[in-house]
């Protein structure tokens, strides 16, 4: 348990040196960091295959694409472009509207709700494959669609148009 | 966990870096020595019998060099740049299974460091971490050519990566386990070797690997004819050794596992054959896992001073249009043949 206080300790640490660095780049790495420690979180759990596909894909693919667009605008503190103080209020307003959600949906879980705990190997390639297949496949095939369609949009919207070139 | 296990595990990961490392130094010299039996001369041969301490010497000069960091550069992460690409490169080799048990009074000790159940996935993980070393060096020296460098090493393992994990996915599909261990024990044998169910996966499997580990012809990174030096134009001294150093370790980790997922790891032909003890077949299964190893290494060499560099956009055309696809499509292959096998010859 005392790693568990440990890690999220760290975690919240790192998210919020995330925010309140000037540096893009800093930014990230507090950002790569961050999901490093999620990862354990997920170690913690006994859901190794999460832990590592987090790891694959956050920390090895995601951040790696970030850093490769910040490197390429080169952006520095000097260069920053200021938002306009609408954006901010928006933004504000924005995010505590998120906090009242997390608030409410967390006011309904009341700790007298008995905590199901389902099998612990659950996390395992093996039984999560399983899982995945048997009875969440249309929720999974969904997503990939999702995603694949979100993928041609993509590269749609990145494709220049034949006739104006 | 008892403090047996703890000692054991201890040594086994001494001995695993102190063998890697050696071999990255000895790498050096058996590449100088390679090119030159290639373009008909000696290579180095002046320090001891036959070049032996060149690598000695090559890095106590690394080490006397002048440290330069240059005035523009971002300090601590010029530091960080090179810490993480030897990191990176040192911790991929846990989970390769180097022999099989040894048997030593009654105590079966396993020559794996980790034997988790997600193996292939940690060194997939650990070689994508490996790339912020080369992107983070390249962007805090502040030099134009080393930021060319590092956003040529970042777009190119990304675009690799995917054609790899493909490459695997299909092996996956034969072998039914992620865990490293298990891979190479059904690999038993000689006729059990997964290149035979999986040559082409193999085939793009390596083009990656040469990919991710930079290595010519994909190493564009650091392409001098028109980068300077890419990535660490700016490093001097031990940091610019340290970079050199995880470049050779990566290749002896991807020849590691090229040799332990396709062509049986410590597994050599007629092994269960030959009525010797468990612990003698270990042995002679280290032994014939380096053979490959070294096999692979002298490979990676060999196609160095063979093949020019690759021009940037070919580079991608290959990984992208070429590699990706023909992965896809052996994926699709490995999964017929599968079904098939399975409903009519069972």
């Amino acid at each position: 348990m005392s790693i568990f206080y440990l890690v999220a300790f760290l975690a919240i640490i790192f998210a919020l040196m995330t925010i309140f660095t000037k540096n893009p780049v800093h930014s990230v790495l507090y950002l790569v960091v961050t999901f490093f420690t999620l990862t354990i979180h997920y170690i913690l759990l006994n859901a190794q295959f999460l832990a590592v596909v987090n790891f694959i894909v956050y920390m090895g693919a995601i951040m790696v694409l970030f850093l490769f667009v910040l490197m390429l605008l080169n952006l520095n503190e000097e260069s920053e472009p200021m938002k306009s103080n609408l954006v901010k209020i928006m933004g504000a307003v924005a995010g505590m509207c998120l906090i009242a959600t997390f608030l409410g949906a967390f006011k309904v879980i009341t700790p007298d709700n008995e905590m199901v705990v389902g099998n612990a190997e659950i996390g395992l390639v093996k039984n999560l494959g399983k899982v995945l297949f048997n009875e969440f496949l249309l929720p999974f095939e969904i997503s990939s669609i999702l995603l694949l369609t979100a993928m041609i949009g993509a590269v749609l919207l990145a494709k220049k148009d034949p006739k104006k070139v | 966990m008892e403090g047996a296990f703890i000692l054991e595990k201890l040594i086994l990961v001494v001995i695993v870096f102190t063998v890697s490392l050696v071999i990255a130094m000895y790498s050096t010299l058996a590449e100088r020595k390679i090119a030159g039996f290639m373009q008909d001369r000696y290579g180095p041969n002046r320090a001891g019998f036959g070049g032996i301490l060149q690598p000695l010497c090559d890095g106590g000069k690394f080490f006397f060099k002048e440290e330069i960091i240059p005035a523009g550069a971002h300090r601590s992460l010029f530091i960080l740049g090179p810490t993480l690409a030897i990191i990176t490169a040192c911790i991929s080799s846990a989970v390769i299974p180097w022999g099989q048990t040894l048997d030593i009074n009654g105590r079966q000790i396993t020559l794996q460091v980790a034997d988790i159940n997600v193996g292939v996935l940690y060194i997939f993980g650990v070689v994508a971490l490996g790339v912020y070393g080369i992107m983070l060096g390249g962007w805090a020296s502040n030099n134009k050519f080393s930021l060319l460098g590092a956003i040529r090493a970042a777009s190119q393992s990304i675009s690799y990566e995917i054609g790899m994990g493909l490459s695997i996915i299909a092996l996956l599909m034969v072998t039914q386990t992620l865990s490293m261990g298990e891979i190479v024990a059904q690999q038993s044998g000689f006729v059990n070797w997964n290149i035979w169910v999986q040559p082409l996966g193999f085939l793009i499997f390596m083009t990656c690997a040469f990919a991710e580990c930079n290595r010519v012809p994909f190493d564009l990174p650091e392409c001098e004819t028109e980068l300077v030096g890419g990535y660490h134009t700016e490093y001097s001294s031990m940091k610019l050794g340290l970079y050199m150093f995880s470049e050779y370790i990566n290749m002896f980790v991807s020849s590691a596992l090229m040799a332990a997922l396709y062509f049986g790891g410590y597994n050599f032909p007629f092994m269960n054959d030959l009525g010797l003890s468990q612990n003698w077949i270990t042995i002679l299964g280290v032994i014939a896992f380096f053979i490959k190893i070294f096999g692979f290494i002298f490979f990676f060499m060999w196609i160095r001073w063979t093949l020019p560099r690759f021009r940037y956009d070919q580079l991608m055309n290959l990984g992208w249009k070429m590699l990706i696809p023909l992965a896809i499509a052996n994926i699709v292959l490995t999964g017929v043949i599968t079904i098939v096998k399975d409903t009519y010859f069972s």
